[in-house]
Parts: C-alpha cells; sequence; structure tokens
C-alpha cells in the first residue's frame, strides 16, 4: 500500500508524453530541458513524507518553470504563493519569488500581487483543506473574477500537516482522527464548483502521471484567466490511494474543452465518492472570457509627484 | 485514579467528565490532540455528545453560538490563528452572554509563522470580554475545566471561559495526573439550565440591535459580571477543593512572597521553572518571591496590590509583547498600582516567544534585575532572551 511502484506503472494513465503533445505544448517537456530543473531547488530541509504526492508536484512545477525559461521567460516574473498544510512548504523548495501566506488565504494574497503588478506570473499551490475549506469563499471569487492566475490543488483529501482529518473532498465514510465513526457528508466535486464559479480553465493531473502533470501545469500557467488544476495527490501517511487510483484513471481524449455542457459531464462522472468510478484526467475546459485584471489595463504604480500636482491644479483655478 | 497521559488526553477527559452537548473545533497545531480524542470518545460512546467538524475556527465557534442559543452545554479548543480568525464570534459570544468553555493551547501568532508555544494569541484576546483563566501544569488545566462551566453558567456571570494552557509544552507532555471522577464532577457541576434559550413554544430573539440607547448598559453588565466573578473564582476553586482536595489558589497563588525583597509576577508553565529559580536564589541570599496570575480577565487588581504591597521592586515575566508599548501583563500591573501610593518600580520582561525556551538563567537575570532596581535607577521593559548578534 505504499506509493512503490514508478510512475511508468500507472495503467490508467493511458497515453505517453509523445502522443499526448499538441501544438502550443512544449516539446522540450517530454525531453529534459536545458536549464536543469534542480536549479530551482532549495537548501532547504525537505520534510514531505518519503513517497509524498508532492514530490511529483514540486518536480513537475520545476521541470516546466525550467522549460520556460529555456525559451526565455524571465523566471523572476514568477511569484509562487501557498496556503498552509504539507503543500504550503514547497515555497520553501522552489528557488523561484515566493509568498507563504495564512491557512486559506492564498488567492486574497495572489490577487493583490497580480493586481499591483498584472505582468507577474502568479502561481499558488494550496491544498484541498486549504482552498476548499477555510479559504473556500475566496477560490470562489477568483473563479468568478476569472482573475489570470493559476491554482495547482494539492488534492489529498486529509489534512496531512495536522495529522489526519477529514477535508471537504474526503469520501463519505472516511476514518480521520476527528472522524473516527467516518464523516457523514458527501465530498465536494470541486471541479464542478470551479465551472459554475466562472473558472476558465479546468484539469485533473494525477501525481502518478508525472508526464501529463506537466503538460497541464504548463497549460494552466498559460491560460490568459483562473485556471484550476485539481491535483489528485496521494497521502502516504493517512490516505493512501495509489492502488484505487492507479486502476482507475484514464486520461480524457478529444473532448471539446470549449464546451461547458461536455466539461460538466465529465466533471460529473466521477463525484469523489465512487470508489468504483472511472476516474478523468486531463483538459476538461479552457475558454476565453474577460479578466479582472483586464480592469485595471495599464495601470503603473509609478510614484506622483503630489506637490507639482496640487500646483498644477491651483494654477488652474487661478 | 492516577495514571500517565498526555496533556492533551487528560484536557479531553476533563471535558468528558463536564458532559458538554456539544463540541465543535477545526485541527490547529498544538490544539488537535484534544479534540481528536474527544472524538474518538465520541465515537467510542464514552461521551454522549455532537461533535460537529467543520471548515474553520469561525465556523467551530459560530456553531457553538447557535448550540448554546439552544440551551446546549458547548465546547471548543483552539489556538493562535485559530484564535484570531475567531475574533469577530469572541465578542459576539460574551455580548450574548453564552457560557462557552474553550481551552486555548497557547501559540505564537504569525508572522513569521511559528507553531511553538508563547501566549500572544489569547493575550491579544484580551478585551474581548471572555474570562482568561491560565493554568500552571496539566493537572491545574484539567481541574479549571469543570470550574470553568461552574463559572460561565453561573446566573450572575454568564460570560465565556477560556482555559488558557501553554501549547506543547503542557498539551503535549506525559505526566502523572489525577482523572476526574465523573460522578463527582456531575455533583459538582449541575446541568446547564439557562434561562433564555431558543424555543419554539416561547419565541425569543438572539442577536438584536441594540442602539446607542442601549449599547453602554450591555458592556456595563458584561464589565459587572467580570466584577463579580473576581468573587467566584475563589469560591469555586474552594467548593472543587472540598471534592476533590486540589486546590491552587483563588485569583492568585503565591510563592515565596513571605519576607521576599522582590517579586516576580507571571502566568502559565514557566512557573514550575521559576519556582526552582527562586529556590536557588533563596539559597543564595537573594530573597525574591512569585506571584502567580491565575485569573487574567478578569484582572485580579486588588489580589495583586495586596499580594505585592511589601516588595521592593517587581519583574513581570510573560510570553507576549504589545508591539508597540511594553506587554500585557505589565502594562495591566502597572495600571493596577497607578491609583494607589504603590510606587514599586515594575519591570516587565517578555521572553519564551514563539517556543524560545525561558531557563533557570533567565530567570535569575530578570530576578537580579527586579533586586537591583529597587536599589537603583529604575530598569525599563526589555525582551529577556534577545539573541543580539543575529540582528
Amino acid at each position: 500500500m505504499n506509493g512503490s511502484k514508478s510512475p511508468s506503472g500507472s495503467p490508467g494513465v493511458s497515453s505517453s508524453p509523445s502522443t499526448t503533445a499538441r501544438p502550443g505544448t512544449s516539446a522540450s517537456l517530454a525531453t529534459s530541458p536545458n536549464m536543469n530543473p534542480r536549479e530551482l531547488g532549495t537548501y532547504t530541509k525537505n520534510t514531505w513524507c518519503p513517497g509524498c504526492g508532492n514530490f511529483s508536484i514540486l518536480s513537475a512545477i520545476q521541470t516546466v518553470l525550467a522549460s520556460m525559461h529555456d525559451e526565455g521567460y524571465p523566471l523572476e516574473n514568477v511569484v509562487i504563493v501557498s496556503g498552509i498544510g504539507c503543500h504550503a512548504k514547497i515555497s520553501d523548495y522552489l528557488n523561484i519569488n515566493s509568498f507563504y501566506s495564512l491557512h486559506g488565504r492564498t488567492l486574497p494574497v495572489a490577487t493583490g500581487i497580480k493586481l499591483a503588478n498584472p505582468d507577474l506570473k502568479v502561481i499558488c499551490f494550496s491544498g484541498d483543506g486549504d482552498s476548499l475549506a477555510e479559504g473556500l469563499d475566496h477560490l470562489i471569487f477568483a473563479a468568478k473574477r476569472n482573475l489570470d492566475i493559476t491554482l495547482i490543488l494539492h488534492d489529498n483529501r486529509v489534512y496531512g500537516l495536522t495529522t489526519g482529518q477529514y477535508t471537504p473532498t474526503s469520501p463519505l465514510g472516511f476514518k480521520g482522527k476527528s472522524t473516527p465513526m467516518g464523516t457523514e457528508e458527501l465530498p465536494m466535486n470541486p471541479i464542478e464548483l470551479m465551472l459554475v464559479s466562472g473558472a476558465t480553465y479546468l484539469a485533473r493531473g494525477y501525481t502518478h502521471g508525472i508526464d501529463l502533470l506537466r503538460k497541464l501545469f504548463r497549460d494552466a500557467i498559460m491560460h490568459k484567466g483562473f485556471s484550476f488544476v485539481d491535483t489528485l495527490q496521494v497521502c502516504v501517511t493517512y490516505f493512501n490511494m495509489y492502488e484505487t487510483y492507479n486502476k482507475r484513471v484514464y486520461e480524457v481524449q478529444g473532448n471539446d474543452a470549449s464546451s461547458f455542457d461536455e466539461a460538466m459531464k465529465i466533471a460529473r462522472s466521477w463525484d469523489y465518492n465512487n470508489m468504483e468510478a472511472p476516474i478523468p484526467l486531463g483538459k476538461f475546459y479552457d475558454i476565453d472570457k474577460p479578466r479582472f485584471d483586464q480592469v485595471f489595463p495599464g495601470y503603473e504604480p509609478h510614484p506622483v509627484d503630489r506637490d507639482a500636482k496640487i500646483r498644477e491644479v491651483l494654477d488652474s483655478l487661478i | 485514579m492516577r495514571k500517565v497521559v498526555e496533556g492533551s488526553y487528560a484536557i479531553a477527559q476533563a471535558v468528558k467528565c463536564c458532559d458538554p452537548d456539544i463540541i465543535s473545533a477545526y485541527p490547529i497545531t498544538p490544539q488537535t490532540h484534544i479534540v481528536e480524542n474527544l472524538s474518538q470518545m465520541v465515537a467510542d460512546g464514552e461521551l454522549k455528545a455532537e461533535f460537529i467538524t467543520v471548515d474553520s475556527e469561525f465556523s467551530a465557534l459560530s456553531a457553538l453560538v447557535g448550540s448554546s442559543a439552544m440551551g446546549a452545554r458547548s465546547y471548543s479548543s483552539t489556538t493562535s490563528q485559530g484564535l484570531a480568525l475567531m475574533y469577530e464570534v469572541l465578542y459576539n459570544v460574551s455580548g450574548l452572554r453564552m457560557p462557552i468553555v474553550m481551552t486555548v493551547a497557547n501559540r505564537a501568532m504569525g508572522a513569521p509563522l511559528n507553531i511553538w508555544n508563547d501566549q500572544q494569541d489569547s493575550i491579544g484576546a484580551r478585551d474581548c470580554g471572555w474570562i482568561q483563566l491560565y493554568a500552571e501544569n496539566v493537572q491545574e488545566a484539567m481541574d479549571l475545566t469543570p470550574q470553568a462551566y461552574k463559572l460561565a453558567e453561573d446566573p450572575d456571570i454568564l460570560t465565556p471561559v477560556m482555559v488558557c494552557m501553554d501549547g506543547f509544552i503542557l498539551t503535549h507532555v506525559y505526566e502523572p495526573v489525577e482523572f476526574l471522577d465523573h460522578d463527582k464532577v456531575k455533583q459538582f457541576l449541575p446541568p446547564f439550565k439557562p434561562k433564555i434559550t431558543l424555543d419554539p413554544a416561547h419565541p425569543v430573539t438572539i442577536g438584536a440591535f441594540a442602539d446607542p440607547s442601549t449599547f453602554t448598559e450591555y458592556r456595563y453588565l458584561q464589565q459587572d459580571a467580570q466584577n463579580k466573578a473576581l468573587g467566584k473564582i475563589d469560591t469555586i476553586a474552594k467548593e472543587f477543593k472540598e471534592t476533590f482536595g486540589r486546590y491552587y489558589g483563588g485569583l492568585i497563588d503565591t510563592y515565596r512572597m513571605e519576607g521576599a525583597d522582590a517579586a516576580i509576577v507571571t502566568l502559565g508553565s514557566v512557573i514550575g521553572t521559576i519556582k526552582d529559580a527562586l529556590d536557588e536564589m533563596w539559597a543564595e541570599g537573594k530573597k525574591v518571591g512569585l506571584v502567580k496570575v491565575r485569573s487574567y480577565r478578569p484582572f485580579p487588581v486588588k489580589a495583586l496590590r495586596d499580594s505585592l504591597k511589601d516588595v521592593s521592586s517587581i519583574a513581570v515575566i510573560e510570553k507576549d509583547v504589545s508591539i508597540g508599548n511594553e506587554a500585557g501583563l505589565t502594562t495591566d500591573l502597572k495600571a493596577a498600582f497607578y491609583n494607589t501610593g504603590m510606587k514599586t518600580p515594575i519591570i516587565g520582561f517578555t521572553a519564551g516567544l514563539g517556543g524560545r525556551d525561558i531557563t533557570l538563567k533567565d530567570i535569575k537575570k530578570a530576578g537580579d534585575k527586579a533586586l537591583a532596581a529597587a536599589k537603583g535607577p529604575e530598569a525599563e521593559f526589555e525582551f529577556l532572551t534577545l539573541r543580539k548578534e543575529i540582528l
């Protein structure tokens, strides 16, 4: 029951990187970027449990950022924002501008950063306990506003840092430390929620399918608008779902990502509760819509000579 | 029954004996074990209560506002950022006069992010209208739990109570404790029978507007209840002693104050270390005593004046800082002395922030400074264990 299988041993992920590559996706993702992704690591001691799905997310984002660097994107223009939880330590482990925010408050901080400098690429990492519980209102509003930022959800469906309580995506009957008799709530379907809330890019990845994960992360980061990648991540210590996921996941093919109804159908095909149903991965939705950051076109926070302005106004009145 | 258990389990056992009807909490380090143990007790049928799992601390305390309005005995526990997230609801609970009891597993407030112990969280919430009691050790935190309900539910008081215990130092320590006897607690703490609850047969509105013509009086009544609690806290502590045989003092407790030249005033778990430090100081001929503040709100002005009237100087050691002024207990104590003839120098020391140990050496340093202040120029507030080399 531990995550000992190699990533290539994920039977459900049907497609290899070469067959999933498509126009607009950097080919360098399938191979190695010129910049060694390890250069984006830090010297901070990593305290995630061995086998944690967070390692895949870290590795995937390092590769994506390295490939962006290779293509000339200045990485100093990238800002990482995380919340509180095991996921949040990613801010410590990525050698990129980063902000470690309060529990649940990843998105308000990211909103402020993006609006203060819309030229930045803002990438949020958040947990299911972080953004779907204490910070849920922020998630809905980020989607509603279609702000041009990306949220990568480390969806392990358990509170790992506080050692094993249920979260909004834990299945009904989940026996966590705060619910020894099993939860009495049905899980939330975050993709369905994001779709109706106004998000313009929706995808689901799995930490045992790193190539797809890299592709989706890159795609989401390049998307103009609010992009959300629900990343099924396994908590090896408190909720090990490797075997279930490995049997159930498959990548959607040929779907019309511009169709709300089709996206909804895919999103609803797995309700986070049924352990027998196939679990779709891949891009579900991708549309263009006016963005919140467009409301502030060309705003440049340059210092203003207030005295000169006041003199100007006074002169005009004389 | 005497057992070696983790502090958090001991608290859960004490809460169980109080027969709460509703428990609601959100996991946060270092409070988590308290509520995990309670949820396990509910699951095992040991505790006949509803455990409401929620999405945040804000929701946890808000759920208790509802349950308390229904007349249910309600319990929560939190710490640090969780307590801060409850801030709006803290005022709501006290203003609505709901006798909720909450264990605060004291922890530092971020930023910077820190999960270790200090008391910035609850001291920062001192003005919210809750009674705040501070425990020195696990047994005292346990014993304070039924006392807190008895106090909170007293018809003259009807004020929520925080039982504050140092996070990790007390919540995660394993030490021998005397378990509370459920039947004896039942005798000590009668069932909660509120005068006003939501009742379909007798409709009332809870939480209605109070305009400028009445708002002041609501606040006055809260203040009045806190003043009445000053008397009740010791009465209840003595009643507890009659049933259980343990007594920790009323509003305050003292140690080696007889014949002391100077005093250290503090609250919480550091008291054990201070007692050891003072034993060594007395052996060296340095007569420094200790005043332990058990009730921080209501603030025991008279008890503190009386206990400190004979010393020549005072050092306050506390694990918080009123950033921009001195620190909570220090400024409160100075204020308590101002309208009297007492001109005793009071030096505040903030220490133990974010989990830094307070050592015997640190305590002696504060004691020495207090002794020196009695003779020479007064020292001012300082950070007791500042690492100047990393500034």
